[in-house]
């Protein structure tokens, strides 16, 4: 293990996780964070679905990344993208059905995701398979945190569940939780997100963006008074 | 007509790409930083969208869906698992036809939306527009409205948001929470107005 684990991989396996995350930094895939997120089962597929993508697709384009004319490879790097996502579908399809048609357009939408694609430009082509792989899954790991934070907010305090199971005794049932509608519906997960970032900036600092205008008060010392 | 006037102002307020369904926001987030720049994007998504949900339309209807081969005597054929890959080629080849289209005879047009065209393609708002149209199985009349409708939506949005970020950057934000935190919240406030058109119903 220790052979596999050396010191490159285990970097690019930790750092997406906070301090290069893929949502949170980078801003990337942020469509289906936010889409997916009302239950935790769903996101749980999801996270899933899209570690496996990203570590096989940077893996298989790291792998022909020396034969790809740079002038094609956008669509190159699309193909491979578009046909593992179309086996991930298929298998959601087959085994777990109730759950694709909760995430209906989104298993698509994994083409898309900018956190694909920007891995397999950004570091596969440039990378061995196997550490491009390992890239993947942690960027694929990063995403996934985040989506399981939000969805554990979401559904515990707009359901009173977790993945279906009744955390939260509901009022209509004679408990003591009222669930906050809100947390089910759209603007809920954006408000997470921003919250989420506005966390890890705290922690980290050096994330934290410059301002474009700084606000000052007038001192009364220099100005006035001529 | 009636029911094409329904679904274009849903497709506009109520299922808004952008703030309901959440497609397109990576570069909803990173392009809506000055009006201008985000009013030339939301115009070329427009465009691009309303050309491509009835292409995948068409194509789809034509050769993927199941039984569809039966105009050329093949029966009993589902290709519809394709439809992933055929929609976003055709979009990234439609795309790449209409830069060379706007570059030859509309050269005006094209400084203008030129840089926006490339970032296009890998736009989710216009893939996940043609995989609605699959799911809800829309006619080629339908598909038209959706297309253009879901485009204008996705336009007002970033427009808007750039707006309210033009604002935003004389205002007082935590340093954590300064640049992508405050978007994010803004979004959520702005998303939360369009609910209010959810009570529409025509």
């Amino acid at each position: 293990m220790s052979a596999i684990l050396n010191d490159e991989t285990k970097k690019v396996l930790t750092t997406p996780l906070v301090n290069d995350n893929p949502i949170t930094l980078q801003v990337l895939g942020i469509c289906s964070a936010l889409a997916v997120t009302s239950q935790m089962s769903t996101s749980l597929i999801m996270a899933l679905a899209l570690t496996l993508v990203t570590a096989f697709s940077s893996a298989a384009i790291s792998a022909i990344r020396n034969h790809i004319p740079s002038s094609i490879r956008i669509i190159v790097q699309m193909t491979i993208i578009a046909s593992l996502v179309i086996v991930v579908d298929q298998l959601l399809k087959a085994f777990a059905y109730d759950v694709s048609k909760q995430l209906s357009v989104f298993v698509g939408l994994i083409i898309t995701n900018c956190i694909v694609m920007g891995r397999a430009e950004g570091y596969a082509m440039k990378n061995p398979p196997l550490e491009s792989f390992m890239d993947g899954i942690g960027n694929g790991l990063g995403y996934s945190l985040i989506l399981i934070i939000v969805a554990f907010f979401r559904e515990t305090l707009g359901s009173g569940k977790l993945l279906g199971i009744e955390v939260f005794k509901l009022t209509k049932d004679g408990g003591w939780y009222d669930p906050n509608g809100l947390m089910l519906l759209p603007p809920s997960a954006f408000f997470i997100i921003g919250l989420i970032i506005w966390g890890v900036r705290q922690w980290k600092p050096a994330q934290a963006e410059k301002v474009e205008f700084k606000i000052m008060a007038i001192s009364h010392g220099e100005g006035g008074h001529h | 007509m009636e029911a094409y006037i329904s679904l274009f102002v849903k497709a506009v307020f109520i299922e808004n790409l952008a703030l309901s369904f959440f497609l397109g926001m990576c570069t909803f987030i990173a392009v809506s930083k000055k009006i201008s720049t985000a009013m030339g994007l939301g115009i070329a998504v427009m465009v691009v969208q309303a050309i491509t949900v009835p292409a995948n339309n068409v194509v789809y209807h034509a050769l993927l869906k199941e039984d569809a081969l039966s105009w050329i005597g093949i029966t009993g054929v589902d290709l519809s698992f394709l439809a992933l890959l055929s929609c976003i080629g055709m979009i990234a080849a439609l795309v790449q036809i209409l830069e060379m289209i706007l570059d030859k005879f509309f050269p005006a047009l094209y400084f203008a939306l030129g840089v926006f065209l490339p970032l296009i393609t890998v736009n989710c708002a216009i893939l996940g527009g043609s995989l609605f149209m699959i799911e809800r199985d829309y006619n080629f009349g339908e598909s038209v409205t959706y297309g253009v409708g879901s485009g204008l939506g996705w336009a007002l949005a970033i427009t808007v948001m750039a707006g309210v970020r033009e604002k935003l950057k004389y205002s007082d934000i935590p340093a954590g929470l300064q640049g992508l935190g405050i978007t994010f919240i803004t979004a959520g406030l702005m998303s939360l107005g369009f609910m209010a058109f959810s009570g529409i119903q025509l």
